[in-house]
């Protein structure tokens, strides 16, 4: 089909594809898409990278701006196009062009157009914009271009598509609008008409605190502002206050005032350990590290949800997430160096069939490779090192996918305490404010649709991680130079919140006008509440406004001041001189109704399906290795920056060829002490629905064993929670929360292991026509650990042939939510729970057994139980192992457990699999004097684990090889599966 | 040396006798700190500049002997790896440079640093000036890979460096496969005796060290012709290279750390930290 030339951009076109005799990296990748989705006729794919130049230019200028800029003289062919002008196509193919969609963020452009201005090959900064252009040779229906172009090449979200048409927008029509400030009548509104003012304006405020904002402005004799409304609804979003966490809940006839306050926090303040720092009311929560280098060191840790914005847009919803959390930690206190990421995620089942996969979703493939993309590209260009997470798989995910980001900072102990004052500029840094983004906070707060897709694009933020990388380098010294003394990042709720928090106690006066936007047009309200990304507000004393904005610059970071905290206890909005909001600041933050809630919970009534006996333990292992939850997670690790800032110690994959899964892993953040820290986590994603309380319990010692296996003091662990739930206006959900809430309270107290932040998402439901579905309630708790020395860091590989393997902690019939149990098809049972009163003694005796250098080895035992875990330990030393289950202490086991099968499969907290070279074995034994532990066998040279069952016959028999291509062989880094997918509508 | 974890130093007070070493850094840069410890280990009196002030007063390089272009994604690596800081450097900073080389002044640098350099077009012959003759391409896995190497110092002019030597490092790079124009180009490398790492088997591997055969994925990363790591310029006295030899300074960042035998001597530091200590050794007698 011809070009449509009407539409032609006014501008030179450049697009650089590869030379003909190099491969085409991207064009590869997406061939082996189009393979595995079953899209055959294409024979080849390449990449043009299309870039759109003034037309002023000359054409010698074009092609100096190409040598200098564009082009890889070694690598590239270029062909240019003049303004106006069809552009030259290779013959006989299909062209797919890809372009943001006007408004959002192109840091590409962004760069060209800097180093353009800054060379000498431009005159000043001028109007660029980047494409993509595929070209597709071969036979390709028009229905496999268009699903091609939707789904694989473009997120259509944010960007813009031509099929075989020439069609590129360029330049924005810069709409000067004069925003006059707009009044929203309320107080003689009808409920209904509440409710159809808070859904029209995606404001997620219900009844109740529609009619509270009604009567509050009834006394005020006038109605809200438009800004003054959706400040109240930013504010008093689930996402910014935990409404349910701290609202009234009543259960089985107790009333619980504040489930946070009551539960989680509780622990941490009755545990009152003095090396909490600062915990639940700052960005993160602060616990001390090295008190004797410097004037002390503190650590910070934050883990935050990002589930919605990667549902809609996985790769950009993720790298938004770790981008937003990483600001978390830049923002606590007078602001932490950050120094690891961490990443978990829950998806459904690699190979679900595409014809079930609901409308409006991408396949749970599709969503990882996303969601691992935008970790990867985030964080890697940061500068944080990747280190720890995981993946979970189920099918309650399907429709509604977690995502989970978390951040590691250092600081300096002086600057674990932040304060505003009256007076105070308020300065904004870092990236411009634009439409992207707009109401993320309370979108997070609703279900997902079928249209969320569509409607909610603006919700979706564009992450520039480098704009936050120089913000990063400005703040640290600013901070060094204290030329501020207040600061927060600009997350949900954008300007409105980070602007409202810090003058909650004094109050603010801001000039929206001032704020500097990536292009005009936009509303003050849209100004206040936008959420573009990588911004920060910092409370600067006057006097050192002009060296704090200095500072800044000299990063070529933006530094802005648009407003002055007040003590007048108001927040006050102008726009071009006009009055746009005025509010009582208390109202604002203390307003919120409370209304009490019904929670219940009654468990699910499935018969217990025991743990049979097994034709060959041998088979089910291998299976069990390759299954997703299992499997090597070594295809994303290695994708992950783990090594920069050179701290590592531990690392994700460890052993002899770097293919064992680590439980926990160990950085040295400081080079002037010895001590390291332990990053760990627990979750499941199939106990909590069939028993939410156990699940907290073990998830936490799950965290635990992490980072007591790598070398962590049980008793200097700090734990965070992170819940996703199901709506919790329905009883049975916020029930299990209640449920979950008091595990967690019972485990941290057991434990000592104060929670010293955390975040929720409530409302992981999801409605497909009729029906809504809740995820599976989704506990996610990361552990922090001291290493009093970097040098008694361990590993789970196994190290020596003659070494003794010692099994601690005991093993009981806890199939519930197991891995031997969905791979059988069975569910029920028990749910492993740990024993509070035997396990904590345990950990710290399997602690000291590291500390005095007696272990070898140390694996946790979690998903697969002992069987996996010893799979784990030889194939990552490349050794092998001989094991007698006769040997293992089995607690008394109920009607229908086989005990070989529970002593193999089992996934009772609380145990881990110890080498210990013979020499040690008698001081490891005294070291755990007390506690169930067993020697049941020996690592062994001849490269295969063989165990025996109780009754002397043969359990398993398989070589080191076979047991490391069962759990690394079976990912396939393609999109989706091999399943045909259904075409886009025409 | 300041912490790691503060922001380093732009400035120091002068130490007669030791060799000073700049690290250099931009928007994007993000391994400037242990590079500038790795350099002070080795025995640099080193400071770490914002590549902008460099522009704003070329004459802040003059005291140092040893310049580093340090990793990262120097402006995102839009455009491509490394290409926007080259294109800087190679437009406002080559004379400087390549004075600084004839004075014997040392350059390096490591992942995105050597990317810039690459994209600076300081590897090339000087005489006759003409197009750029080796790039560094999209890995040829198809994605980022962080993983630990094996280097081997080939024969080369590089100062610093002595054939045979081997070094355990980390790799970290999406676009670091080691590509020239045509044969004629690697020819004339290892003639000028510029090829001067090299990725080999490492010792984990199974099957014996060396040989002939091509060195398969993943002991060579990224696909790199003739499994070329790093290269040096006509003189020797600038080197690039892809893995993070500063990621390898202290005795547990290697990955078998904790395989070493109970009864053997403990590791005291990590293989990286030699390659720096030589490198400020050599620029030590320079000064002399």
């Amino acid at each position: 089909m011809p070009p449509t030339t009407a539409t032609l951009p006014r501008a030179w076109r450049v697009e650089v594809f590869r030379d003909a005799q190099r491969d085409d990296p991207e064009g590869t990748h997406v061939q082996s898409v189009l393979a595995s989705l079953g899209i055959d006729g294409a024979k080849s794919v390449r990449l043009g990278r299309g870039y759109l130049l003034p037309a002023e230019l000359q054409r010698s200028e074009v092609e100096g701006i190409i040598t200098g800029l564009l082009a890889d003289p070694v690598l590239d062919r270029v062909r240019i196009s003049e303004p106006e002008c069809p552009p030259e196509t290779s013959t006989g193919c299909h062209r797919v062009l890809v372009a943001k969609k006007p408004g959002v963020t192109d840091a590409v452009a962004q760069t060209l157009a800097r180093a353009l201005e800054t060379s000498s090959l431009s005159a000043e900064r001028p109007e660029v914009a980047t494409f993509q252009a595929w070209e597709f040779e071969g036979d390709l229906a028009p229905t496999d271009l268009q699903t091609i172009a939707r789904r694989i090449l473009a997120n259509p979200v944010i960007e813009d598509v031509a099929i075989d048409l020439e069609h590129l927008s360029y330049g924005l029509g810069s709409v000067e609008v004069d925003h006059q400030r707009v009044e929203v009548p309320l107080r003689d509104k009808s409920d209904e008409e509440l409710m159809r003012i808070s859904q029209e304006g995606t404001l997620s405020l219900n009844l109740v605190e529609m009619q509270t904002i009604a009567e509050h402005y009834r006394e005020q004799g006038r109605d809200p502002s438009a800004c003054e409304l959706e400040t109240l609804a930013q504010t008093w979003s689930e996402h910014c206050q935990h409404k349910t966490f701290r609202g009234r809940i009543e259960m089985d006839g107790e009333l619980i005032d504040n489930l946070l306050k009551t539960t989680i926090a509780a622990a941490t303040f009755e545990l009152d350990k003095p090396w909490c720092i600062s915990v639940f009311h700052d960005n993160a929560g602060i616990i001390e590290f090295e008190p004797d280098v410097d004037d002390g060191w503190d650590l910070a840790f934050k883990v935050e949800t990002h589930n919605h914005p990667s549902a809609i847009d996985p790769y950009g919803g993720a790298g938004t997430g770790i981008g937003g959390v990483i600001r978390d930690i830049l923002g606590v206190g007078l602001g932490a160096k950050p120094i690891a990421n961490t990443d978990a995620f829950f998806v459904g089942p690699p190979d679900l069939p595409m014809d079930q996969v609901p409308k409006g979703t991408m396949h749970p493939k599709r969503i990882l490779n996303g969601v691992v993309a935008g970790v990867r590209d985030y964080g890697n260009r940061m500068g944080i090192p990747t280190v720890s997470g995981g993946v979970w798989f189920d099918k309650g995910y399907v429709g509604n996918p977690l995502v989970y980001a978390g951040t590691v900072g250092i600081l300096p102990r002086s600057c674990a305490t932040k304060s505003v004052e009256p007076g105070d500029i308020i300065l904004t840094v870092g990236g411009r404010t634009g439409r992207d983004g707009i109401h993320g906070a309370t979108f997070s707060s609703t279900e997902l649709h079928e249209e969320s897709e569509v409607l909610s694009a603006a919700a979706v933020q564009i992450g520039d991680p480098i704009t936050e990388k120089k913000v990063l380098d400005g703040l640290l010294r600013a901070r060094d130079a204290r030329l501020y003394r207040g600061i927060t990042d600009c997350g949900a709720g954008g300007l409105s919140s980070a602007v409202g928090e810090m003058g909650a106690e004094c109050g603010a006066e801001v000039h929206l006008e001032k704020v500097p936007l990536k292009y005009p047009g936009l509303s003050p309200e849209e100004i206040w509440i936008s959420e573009a990304q990588e911004r920060m507000v910092l409370a600067v004393p006057p006097e050192s406004l002009e060296a704090c904005i200095a500072t800044f610059e000299a990063e070529a970071v933006e530094a802005t001041a648009i407003g002055t905290f007040t003590d007048t206890g108001r927040l006050t909005l102008h726009y071009q001189g006009r009055e746009m909001a005025d509010m009582d600041m208390h109202f604002l933050h203390e307003g919120t109704p409370r209304p009490t809630r019904q929670a219940e919970w009654t468990p699910p009534e499935i018969e217990d399906p025991g743990a049979p006996a097994l034709d060959d333990a041998s088979t089910v292992l291998l299976d069990l290795l390759a299954r997703p939850g299992i499997a090597s997670k070594e295809w994303i690790t290695r994708q992950y920056d783990h090594e920069v800032q050179g701290m590592r110690v531990v690392g994700p994959n460890t052993g002899v060829h770097m293919d064992g899964p680590s439980d926990g892993v160990v950085l040295r953040p400081l080079p002037e002490s010895q001590k390291a820290i332990a990053l760990g986590a627990g979750a499941s994603a199939t106990m909590g629905r069939l028993d939410p309380k156990s699940m907290a319990m073990a998830c936490i010692d799950e965290a635990l064993r992490n980072v007591v296996a790598a070398g962590g003091d049980p008793t200097r662990t700090a734990i965070l929670d992170n819940f996703s739930w199901g709506n919790c206006d329905k009883p049975d959900r916020l029930g299990a929360l209640v449920l979950a809430s008091k595990g967690c309270y019972e485990a941290a107290m057991a434990y000592e292991t104060p929670f010293i932040s955390g975040k929720d998402s409530l409302n992981n439901d999801y409605r497909v026509g009729d029906e809504t579905l809740s995820i599976p309630p989704t506990l996610y708790i990361s552990s922090l650990s001291i290493v009093p020395d970097v040098r008694r860091a361990m590993t789970m590989d196994a190290k020596q042939a003659g070494n003794r393997l010692y099994l601690v902690g005991s093993t009981g019939a806890d199939f519930g939510g197991s891995e031997l149990h969905a791979y059988l098809g069975l569910d029920g049972g028990r749910v492993p729970c740990p024993d509070l009163a035997t396990a904590p003694h345990l950990f710290q005796a399997v602690h000291s057994t590291l500390a005095k250098g007696l272990v070898r080895a140390c694996h946790d035992l979690s998903e697969g139980g002992l069987a996996v875990a010893l799979a784990e330990t030889c194939l990552a030393g490349r050794l092998g192992a001989s094991v007698d289950l006769a040997r293992l202490p089995l607690d008394e086991l109920p009607e229908g457990y086989h005990p070989d099968t529970s002593a193999l499969f089992s996934e009772s907290c609380s145990r881990f699999l110890i080498e210990v070279s013979p020499d040690n074995a008698a001081s490891f034994e005294a070291a755990l004097e007390g506690h169930v532990y067993a020697h049941i066998g020996d690592v062994s040279n001849d490269g295969h684990l063989c165990v025996r069952g109780a009754g002397g016959s043969d359990l398993i028999n398989l070589s080191v090889e076979d047991l490391a291509h069962a759990f690394t062989g079976t990912h396939d880094s393609s999109a989706a599966p091999a399943q045909r997918v259904a075409p886009e509508g025409s | 040396m300041q912490s790691p974890t503060m922001s380093p130093p732009e400035t120091s007070s002068h130490t007669p006798r030791r060799p000073r070493a700049l690290v250099l850094r931009t928007s994007g840069t993000n391994c400037e700190t242990e590079t500038a410890r790795a350099l002070e280990l080795g025995g640099a009196q080193t400071d770490v500049l914002h590549f902008n002030r460099v522009l704003e007063s070329p004459e802040l390089l003059d005291p140092y002997g040893i310049w580093v272009f340090a990793g990262g994604f120097s402006y995102g690596d839009d455009l491509a790896a490394g290409r926007v800081w080259g294109m800087e450097l190679r437009t406002q900073l080559r004379e400087q440079l390549r004075a600084h080389v004839q004075r014997g002044g040392l350059a390096l640098g490591v992942c995105n640093g050597f990317q810039v350099l690459v994209e600076s077009g300081i590897f090339e012959p000087s005489e006759p000036a003409g197009e750029r003759s080796v790039a560094l391409y999209s890995n040829a896995s198809n994605q980022y890979e962080c993983r630990w190497v094996e280097l081997e110092s080939a024969d080369c002019c590089c100062p610093w460096l002595e054939a045979g030597e081997r070094m355990p490092v980390p790799v970290a790079h999406a676009e670091g496969r080691f590509v020239v124009r045509d044969d004629t180009v690697m020819e004339r490398l290892v003639a000028g005796r510029q090829v001067a790492l090299r990725y080999v088997r490492p010792s984990w591997a199974d099957g014996s060290a060396g040989g002939t055969e091509p060195l398969p994925y993943p002991y060579n990363p990224n696909g790199a012709v003739g499994d070329v790591a790093g290269i040096c310029d006509p003189s020797g006295r600038v080197l690039g290279l892809m893995p993070h030899p500063e990621r390898n300074l202290d005795p547990w960042n290697h990955p078998h750390w904790t395989r070493q035998e109970p009864s053997a001597a403990p590791r005291d530091v990590g293989e990286g930290l030699a390659f720096y200590r030589r490198m400020v050794e050599v620029a030590e007698s320079a000064l002399v």
